[in-house]
């Protein structure tokens, strides 16, 4: 042993410290690379489910539709009829939970009905638009028309 | 063959670090299988997203929700969608003119007249969930990944704000959280649709401009949408396998 390490001290010296460091590095990449890491890929699997964590603010229309069976009556055959409730009211997912809690407001019908129906020549040709000067002046939408029925004066 | 102590306590010394050590790696390479969901099972999904830009009205609905759904800051700058109006002057879709102000979350005041011969429509924007995303290739410690499911998402609890994937995604879809200097972006609404809702854009959108599909799911109406529709991604040339899939989209849409 000691003549096959003859002149090569220099070597064994090096190789020892490329081993030490690779355990060092070892040890440290175990202690601070989570458990659940590159289990499905190069991410914490973890990740998956903080995303999913976050809460719910849109209850969605199944929800709004379980509790308002007469609304839904109302919008059936109607050119709104396919639109989801919380897009005119609002975000209603704690109503939805607790409706005590939250009393959604009435949109301000006017407002409301001129963000998507106010004319616009980037807006598709087939899609009813209004310049409210000309078709109505200083009327209110629901003069004429009912938002859950549109069609229906 | 003689042993000194110098050399017994080398030799020795170097044998426990390295056994220590891979008995540790061992220990993380055996350590717990993937959590099991409760109900919604990751290998069943492959998420996707489509908007029909012949559908969409600009009215700014979807940048709304998103931002009240996922509590992305107000400032005009931050979005995780927003909506541009292209107006393309007769014929020359080298030189569009694009406006978003403040993402379309205002909706879009009027500025074009008609008649005057151009191109006008909306292009809303999101993340692409690309699934060879240019962003999480950058990612220097797997803070933002492509799920098995589909959505590209990030963990918000290992990112180090250091923004190379801001700067790696060709469609400008992340930016940085000033509250928490982690990077934020589109998750796809990842806590609805794991729990069977659509996502808050798709919920509120009063014209079915967008929609989002589960590609793995057979009976999906997204199927339907992809065949009967000429579809394009954005910028195909870079092969980022984007999921984002438009129907209507010109040449002009950068």
């Amino acid at each position: 042993m000691r003549k096959f390490l003859q002149d090569k001290e220099h070597l064994v010296r090096m190789a020892g410290l490329f081993l030490a460091g690779l355990g060092l590095f070892l040890v440290l990449r175990v202690l601070f690379v989570p458990k659940d890491f590159y289990q499905l890929g190069h991410f914490r699997t973890g990740a998956l489910a903080d995303n999913a964590a976050w809460a719910v603010a849109f209850a969605g229309r199944a929800a709004c539709e379980s509790c308002h069976p007469d609304v839904v009556t109302e919008r059936k055959g109607s050119r709104h009829g396919a639109i989801a409730c919380e897009a005119c009211h609002g975000a209603l997912a704690k109503h939805a939970d607790d409706p005590a809690s939250l009393k959604p407001t009435l949109p301000e019908a006017r407002k409301l009905c001129l963000v998507c129906h106010l004319q616009d020549v980037a807006k598709p040709k087939t899609f009813k638009q209004v310049n409210p000067e000309e078709h109505m002046g200083a009327e209110p939408c629901t003069t004429c028309h009912k938002p859950h029925h549109p069609e229906t004066a | 063959m003689q042993t000194d102590r110098r050399e017994f306590l080398k030799s020795t010394g170097a044998f426990i670090v390295l056994t220590s050590a891979a008995a540790l790696a061992w220990d993380s390479l055996v350590a717990g299988t993937p959590e099991a969901a409760s109900t919604y099972k990751l290998h069943d999904h492959w998420w996707a997203f489509a908007v029909d830009i012949e559908k969409c009205i600009g009215c700014g609905n979807c940048v709304r929700a998103c931002k009240a759904e996922n509590n992305v800051p107000l400032e005009p700058y931050y979005f995780r969608t927003w909506v541009e109006r292209y107006h393309v002057p007769r014929g020359d879709i080298e030189r569009p003119e694009v406006d978003s102000p403040n993402g379309g979350y205002d909706g879009f005041p009027l500025r074009y007249q008609p008649g005057d011969g151009s191109k006008n429509f909306f292009v809303p924007k999101l993340c692409n969930h690309c699934s060879h995303s240019p962003c999480t290739q950058v990612c220097p410690v797997g803070a933002t990944f492509e799920s098995p499911d589909g959505a590209v998402l990030v963990d918000k609890t290992y990112c180090l704000g250091c923004r190379y994937c801001v700067q790696a995604c060709p469609y400008g879809c992340r930016f940085i959280d000033p509250r928490t200097m982690t990077v934020d972006k589109c998750s796809l609404c990842y806590h609805r649709i794991t729990k069977g809702l659509t996502t808050a854009c798709c919920e509120t959108c009063p014209t079915g401009a967008r929609m989002l599909g589960d590609l793995k799911n057979p009976k999906d109406p997204m199927h339907e949408f992809l065949r009967n529709h000429k579809i394009l991604v954005l910028k195909p040339q870079m092969a980022t396998g984007a999921k984002l899939y438009y129907n209507g989209l010109d040449g002009s849409v950068r």
